[in-house]
């Protein structure tokens, strides 16, 4: 039944954007505050209060605007959205409406299953957030906490270009990083720092009408997105599948039933009655201002990614891996200023560093190595001096404790420095082959995989200091002696 | 009687105190109840504010203002003091900051007095629709003191202030400043804050002085006027010193042919418009009628886009967060409707009505987006007119003060802003100054406009046609 049925998506993103202060106010735009702390008469919507543009709010609409290739209009024009409700002190939220910052450009995704895919923006604008209604913590009355009132948010609109839940995940993953990246929102949808409404249809495969379209609100994690898409794409199947029309409306998405359920309707819909904000002058961006912004953008997840497959030559799955998240690709950036071993850097921290990082519930920023450090450790290990499997199991450990230490001086310390002169490893081989006769008849007679075996016992009877290589080679040369 | 800054200056030289003459005007307005005019005096705050400004003066430390007693309209608003806009939902309210108007009134030690009645949130035209009662005017207490800065007016003709603030929409301050013989001046759109100035129709609105003379409203603004880093529609235009003006040289002044033609004017202000007029002329200066065909429009206009905009300014008063809410309201969208019901007046509500209506999507482009239209056209056409001359001069309203309750068709109502609303639809600066006294006792202005930010040559012209 569904593989007779296409999916038609559009995502509407809010970003709250981590500006010191408010959109339209000195008030401090933090989270987590104690409620209803962060509030002047402004924020309060008092009497005779006028907002006045926070004019960083404009910045970093430019910064996302360039990092999607949209166009930058010229004039900002403030428009007011007016509707009732306890946490919008003013009875109107200040947005722009018709003449949104950022038109066009488009984010490109790739699915789990290596879909490759870009989709468009249709425009992003500035607004300002409501304040918080809380119903669940008072058992009577509903609670509301201004703090978050008047906090500038970037709404992120896309065309209906999304085709399945997999692909909506993919480009809020996409949205989010980059959000991350711009260092505008910290992208984090379980506070509400990023929020997410969906626009779903259904139409049968190959038709070029869409079908009606319903709002899917409430979704506060990028998976609970995938399950509201996935339970809305069925039940829309279904309805019409039982002749049942369908129509326009607003659902909101239940995560305890992992199900959607009606809001309202159209008809029920508000009248906003949009019009100019006769309280805030247009705003000129003028082409040195997005030219500033330009000179101040920080690498993109897309460019390093570039750089790491074509430059670095590193699979695309480490290239991806490594610009998952931001901190992590500045760190990998500053060890490869160091070493030339891209691959082994790459595996470091990949490997041993992100596992420390997660065993300890650590950030990029807690490590406590530094990037050089690590460069200078897998210098002893290119040079011969310490063996990889030495490093990650004495050193690294060494240098946790005693970040500002030379590896190489926590080696010669530790006396892990690697032997690699012949005569000191032929004679741990002669101890070897004297000890196990009968292992060395049967290798002569064929087991040829027995020299792990004899590896081992060369490595226990030089404390791993024995060079790998040099030993492979040599045991070999002797056994077949 | 302290009618000017400048008795009041002259007392303080001759020993008398800031105190002593805080007392004089609080007795006043003990003697003046009647007139409905102060909602409320801060007789504690204001004697307090007198013995400090003694010492500054004692000290030689006293600001610009020192001496001078003000009154406030109730729309604008003084930290820790009630401020209501005339109207029941915001009863028991206190702001918690001060307007820039206010707060740099008290840096150069001007005192304040009281809050004065107005039409409730500033909408209009007789001061008939505050929730506190009318106001009732100085000149004869039987006729209104016209709107919506009605206390104003009425306080400072009454001598019980030496200067009041109101605030101008569509003729707010200089339609009652001509119905009670006193100066009133709305600035530029954008010259002085609006911070603190509970908005009606914010790209109208402008916060202006209400005095005895024009010296004392080119002191106020040259302490109110200048930017504000709290009201960006508020410009960054240097403020010229007002008090330096001097009215040189041969001017040009249009007179609306359309306006002075008009059915509706008075005779006998018409006759005494036409009279200045010609003794303008006799000056040598050159005073030419000039067409402008949208008299009809522009009140229409005007209240299309200040409905809509006070449709959206007035939906924070919902109860919720501050001032009035209904006591046996349940839920929220109950709190809303009894509270907005029984706390707005009939006048508030049929503008929000009137407002919500025209912004509706159903209606925007016939309401909302022709009435910007016609208001970029009456703008255009005022700046072509000021481009040829230095002035344009009208009777400031059609007649006098009319007696209270006797205009109940609120068109009729309306239309009390006929020659005013102008100024504000375009945004320019004008002032009304006394032209004389009409046969039935009342006084009656004429109204001087001038192209954006030309306060100082506005105040010029004006203290000229005064002196005469």
């Amino acid at each position: 039944m569904r593989e007779n049925y296409e999916a038609v998506i559009g995502l509407e993103v809010h970003a709250q954007m981590l500006t010191k202060t408010k959109a339209y106010s000195n008030d401090v735009n933090e989270y987590g505050a104690m409620p209803n702390t962060n509030i002047s008469a402004i924020t309060l919507g008092h009497p005779g209060t006028l907002p006045v543009m926070n004019k960083k709010t404009i910045e970093y609409a430019i910064k996302l605007g360039l990092a999607l290739n949209c166009n930058i209009a010229e004039d900002q024009y403030f428009a007011r959205k007016n509707y009732f409700y306890p946490d919008l002190p003013k009875g109107y939220q200040i947005t722009q409406d018709k003449t949104p910052i950022c038109t066009g450009g488009s984010v490109k995704i790739k699915t789990k299953d290596g879909v490759e895919k870009e989709i468009g923006i249709t425009r992003i604008h500035m607004e300002e957030d409501a304040g918080k209604s809380i119903h669940d913590v008072d058992m009577y009355d509903t609670l509301v906490d201004l703090n978050r009132a008047g906090t500038p948010l970037l709404e992120i609109v896309t065309e209906p270009d999304l085709r399945s839940s997999d692909e909506a995940y993919a480009y809020l993953q996409e949205v989010r990083k980059l959000l991350r990246y711009l260092e505008i929102c910290d992208g984090n949808m379980e506070e509400g720092s990023m929020r997410c409404d969906a626009n779903i249809s259904v139409m049968k495969k190959g038709s070029k009408v869409f079908g009606t379209k319903v709002e899917v609100k409430n979704m506060n994690s990028m998976r609970n997105v995938q399950r509201a898409i996935e339970f809305e794409i069925n039940r829309q199947i279904e309805a019409l599948e039982n002749g049942e029309e369908l129509f326009q409306e607003t659902r909101s998405f239940d995560a305890l039933n992992n199900s959607t359920i009606s809001m309202r309707s159209k008809e029920a819909a508000n009248d906003y009655r949009y019009f100019p904000e006769p309280d805030l002058q247009p705003i000129r961006v003028t082409e040195d201002q997005i030219n500033g912004v330009k000179a101040e953008m920080p690498a993109l997840p897309n460019d390093l990614f570039e750089k790491y497959t074509k430059e670095y030559k590193l699979s695309e799955y480490d290239a991806s891996n490594l610009i998952e998240a931001k901190p992590i690709a500045l760190f990998y950036n500053e060890v490869t200023a160091h070493t030339k071993n891209y691959k082994a850097a790459a595996n470091w921290i990949m490997g041993d560093v992100k596992s420390f990082l997660n065993q300890r519930g650590l950030e990029m920023k807690d490590f406590p190595i530094s990037a050089e450090q690590i460069a200078k450790l897998i210098g002893i290990i290119d040079e011969g001096k310490v063996s990889s499997t030495v490093a990650s199991q004495s050193i690294f450990p060494a240098m946790l404790e005693a970040p500002e230490k030379d590896p190489l001086a926590i080696a010669q310390e530790l006396n892990l420095i690697q032997e690699s002169d012949e005569d000191s490893i032929k004679n741990y081989i002669s101890q070897v082959i004297a000890q196990h006769p009968s292992e060395v008849e049967r290798y002569r007679n064929g087991e040829k995989q027995l020299t792990g075996f004899f590896m081992g016992q060369l490595m226990r009877l030089s404390k791993g200091k024995a060079d790998p290589k040099a030993a492979n080679k040599l045991m070999r040369e002797m056994l077949e002696q | 009687m302290y009618k000017t800054f400048a008795e009041v200056k002259l007392a303080l030289k001759e020993g008398a105190t800031v105190e002593s003459i805080v007392q004089h005007y609080l007795t006043e307005i003990e003697n003046r109840k009647s007139l409905n005019a102060f909602l409320e005096v801060f007789t504690e705050d204001v004697l307090a504010q007198a013995k400090e400004v003694d010492a500054k003066i004692k000290a030689g430390t006293a600001g610009k203002l020192a001496g001078m007693v003000v009154g406030l309209k109730d729309n604008i608003c003084y930290k820790d003091h009630k401020v209501s806009a005339s109207s029941r939902i915001l009863e028991g309210f206190e702001s918690i900051y001060s307007a820039t108007v206010v707060q740099r009134l008290l840096d150069e030690d001007a005192v304040i007095i009281g809050r004065l009645n107005c039409d409730e949130f500033a909408m209009g035209s007789s001061n008939e629709t505050s929730y506190y009662g009318p106001v009732r005017n100085a000149i004869n207490e039987e006729y209104v003191p016209g709107g919506s800065s009605g206390g104003s007016a009425s306080a400072l003709a009454a001598g019980l202030c030496t200067v009041t603030l109101g605030s101008d929409t569509g003729g707010s301050i200089r339609q009652p400043a001509a119905f009670t013989g006193t100066v009133g001046l709305k600035p530029t759109y954008g010259r002085v804050s609006r911070f603190g100035l509970i908005a009606y129709a914010s790209s109208f609105d402008q916060i202006g002085p209400f005095t005895n003379n024009v010296e004392d409203a080119a002191l106020v603004m040259n302490v109110i006027s200048g930017e504000d880093e709290y009201d960006s529609t508020s410009s960054s235009k240097p403020v010229e010193d007002y008090t330096n003006i001097s009215f040189e040289g041969k001017k040009k002044f249009a007179v609306i042919k359309d306006a002075i033609q008009m059915d509706g004017l008075d005779p006998e202000i018409r006759a005494a418009f036409n009279a200045q007029v010609e003794a303008l002329k006799a000056e040598g200066h050159v005073v030419e009628e000039v067409s402008f065909p949208y008299l009809d429009v522009m009140v229409p206009t005007y209240y299309v886009i200040t409905t809509a905009e006070a449709s959206s300014n007035l939906s924070r008063f919902d109860g919720v967060h501050f001032g009035y809410r209904s006591e046996d309201a349940k839920g929220v969208e109950a709190t809303y409707k009894q509270s907005r019901t029984e706390g707005f007046g009939a006048e508030v509500k049929r503008r929000i009505m009137s407002g919500t209506f025209v912004l509706s999507n159903e209606y925007y482009d016939s309401y909302y987006t022709k009435a910007q239209k016609v208001r970029r056209v009456i703008q255009d056409k005022t700046n072509e007119i000021l481009a040829n001359y230095d002035f344009i001069i009208l009777p400031t309203t059609a007649s006098t003060a009319f007696k209270l309750n006797s205009v109940t068709d609120q068109i009729q109502m309306y239309l009390q802003d006929i020659f005013t609303v102008q100024a504000n639809l375009a945004g320019n600066p004008a002032i009304s100054v006394p032209a004389g006294t009409h046969s039935n006792g009342l006084p009656f202005g004429i109204q001087i406009m001038a192209d954006h930010y030309k306060e100082k040559e506005l105040l010029a012209c004006a203290e000229h046609l005064m002196k005469k």
